[in-house]
């Protein structure tokens, strides 16, 4: 933890930062020093808990610019934040038309992609970051999603991935939403995430980036923890930890309310 | 009111699974089918991922079969001989149908093979059963009464190793049996579906036992396929999700009783004639699945699948 650079230790999260995460930081943040522009951020809350009435929720993300000089006049500073959920593998599978008849034919595996990815900018995705940042940092949603295996049959791996955002972004597991950064007076910002009810449990990284002519000038990432607690805790942890239980255990439930349902049903006729 | 559930990692309402639970349970006391051919797409189309839809829908199935059994065992109407015997066959084929399974999968264009078989076998099966069924039921109306039941005496009876199936009323082989439900344990091995819909009319018109009898020991076999099904899942892919079964489970057990009572108040030949009804519509859902474009031409699905 040696190499925390002494402009992180006031922030609020950053006891959650991995150190090679921040080793990568410090070199990145580094030659941008004579920028003097930093995030210092916070969120609403620093867990999420899964109760069995969990609904989704949100997650507020604000903060503010610190700068030492009054701030260039040439370009305008805008915000881009992001939220990630854990990363999973996933089979992206294809249908054709074979004789007829509509058949999965090729699958493509994708290494990693977020279960969950909602990036949020102060202006349109392109304007706020150019190609090359985002291919150094990974931000938009098709740079996040890892590398994919493609076998030989497949020409167009991209459709694969094009498919993968299509179907997330439909049930609002991906959201890409410019212009939803609320800046002002290029200082204070803020923007809230929506977290969809189907969320996975995990780590959830949120990065803040600072960019001008969109070219990255300062980074901030964090983390809150997506839990699940109480009766889901309990019922997630016995199906994982001992299965032949749980299995025994939703059996002898199935039969109980079975038996239950033809008892009760005896004595409402008699 | 909204639930999460914890191994489907998803909310949803819990209204909508009783109900959902209610009216599969019901058909699946009408018919002796365990119903999770309609409630796992079901389950699908509300968002929870399949392998759970699938390990869950068997969960729910032990319930509702079990709940449909006992109103048919106070009624008398369960052959637990036909059903034991049937049963062996059952295990029999389903393991000989997880080979096959797998065979088929090494030389590629499984799936194509399984949905074409499923489409060509149940049309064959649902036809004819919807015009066995029309006929009895023009027949008996003509004569006003039901007509004299005539046993016909074919090959099935000279076979050896007969055996005395009183509920059902027959002194047959147990050849006949178990062959068929070594054949229905490889189909629903190889569908994934639990088989009750193959196995209901292979034992009204290839066993020729009572329609109502039928039902319940349909049933009957029914709880050990799922219940061995549910632990399979349970112990190796951990994808039953206790809180959605017992959602589906209260609608579902409710639903196997007055689904019994519904089939004991019909005719034998209304309730074939319904059964083929509804197994035509399933062939007819499949076959459109398989020949209109789909809307979505890809889908997800977990890793190293």
């Amino acid at each position: 933890m040696m190499t925390i650079p002494p402009r992180l230790r006031p922030l609020p999260f950053p006891l959650l930062l991995s150190g090679a995460l921040l080793f990568l930081f410090a070199l990145q943040v580094a030659p941008l020093r004579a920028q003097d522009e930093r995030v210092v951020a916070g969120l609403s809350q620093n867990r999420i808990t899964i109760s069995t009435g969990f609904d989704g929720s949100e997650i507020l993300v604000f903060g503010a610019v610190r700068r030492e000089s009054p701030p260039p006049a040439d370009s305008p500073l805008q915000v881009i934040i992001s939220v990630s959920g854990p990363a999973q593998p996933v089979t992206v599978r294809r249908k054709e038309k074979r004789l007829g008849i509509w058949v999965n034919t090729d699958a493509v595996e994708i290494g990693s992609a977020p279960s969950f990815y909602a990036v949020a900018s102060s202006a349109p995705f392109g304007e706020a970051l150019s190609e090359a940042e985002d291919l150094r940092y990974r931000v938009s949603i098709p740079r996040a999603i890892g590398s994919i295996e493609v076998p030989d049959e497949v020409s167009d791996p991209a459709s694969f991935t094009e498919a993968l955002i299509r179907i997330r972004s439909r049930s609002g597991l991906y959201q890409t939403n410019p212009g939803t950064v609320h800046l002002s007076e290029e200082t204070l910002f803020e923007t809230s995430v929506e977290l969809p009810s189907n969320l996975t449990e995990g780590d959830y990284r949120i990065r803040i980036f600072l960019t001008r002519n969109g070219r990255v000038i300062d980074a901030y990432e964090t983390s809150i923890a997506v839990r699940k607690v109480g009766l889901e805790r309990f019922l997630y942890s016995l199906a994982h930890e001992r299965p032949l239980l749980y299995g025994l255990m939703s059996l002898a439930i199935a039969i109980i309310a079975g038996w239950g349902a033809s008892a009760a049903f005896r004595l409402i006729k008699s | 009111m909204q639930i999460y559930l914890p191994i489907a990692e998803i909310s949803v309402n819990a209204f909508l699974l009783l109900g959902l639970g209610g009216m599969v349970g019901i058909l699946s006391g009408m018919f002796g089918v365990g119903g999770g051919f309609l409630m796992t797409p079901l389950l699908f189309f509300i968002g929870i991922p399949p392998a759970v839809a699938v390990a869950t829908e068997a969960n729910q199935i032990v319930a509702s079969s079990f709940s449909g059994v006992l109103a048919h065992l106070r009624r008398k109407t369960v052959d637990l001989k036909m059903g034991t015997v049937l049963l062996i066959g059952g295990l029999i084929g389903a393991f000989l149908g997880i080979q096959l399974f797998n065979f088929l999968k090494s030389i590629g264009q499984v799936d194509l093979l399984v949905r074409l078989s499923y489409v060509v076998f149940l049309s064959i099966i649902g036809s004819l059963m919807f015009v066995e069924s029309l006929r009895a039921i023009m027949r008996s109306k003509r004569s006003g009464g039901a007509p004299p039941r005539r046993r016909k005496h074919t090959w099935i009876h000279a076979l050896p190793f007969k055996m005395k199936f009183r509920t059902s009323g027959l002194y047959i082989s147990v050849i006949p049996p178990v062959l068929v439900g070594i054949s229905v344990g490889v189909l629903a091995a190889i569908m994934g579906v639990g088989g009750g819909f193959i196995m209901v009319p292979a034992m009204i018109y290839l066993l020729g036992m009572p329609t109502k009898v039928v039902v319940g020991t349909s049933l009957f076999q029914i709880i050990f396929v799922t219940a061995f099904t549910t632990l399979a899942h349970a112990t190796t892919n951990y994808t039953v999700d206790i809180a959605l079964a017992l959602l589906l489970m209260l609608g579902g057990v409710i639903g196997a009783q007055i689904g019994t009572r519904i089939g004991l108040k019909l005719k034998a030949e209304q309730l074939r004639i319904l059964l083929a009804l509804m197994v035509l519509g399933v062939v007819a859902k499949l076959a459109l699945d398989l020949l209109l474009m789909p809307a979505e031409l890809y889908s997800l699905g977990g890793g190293g699948e």
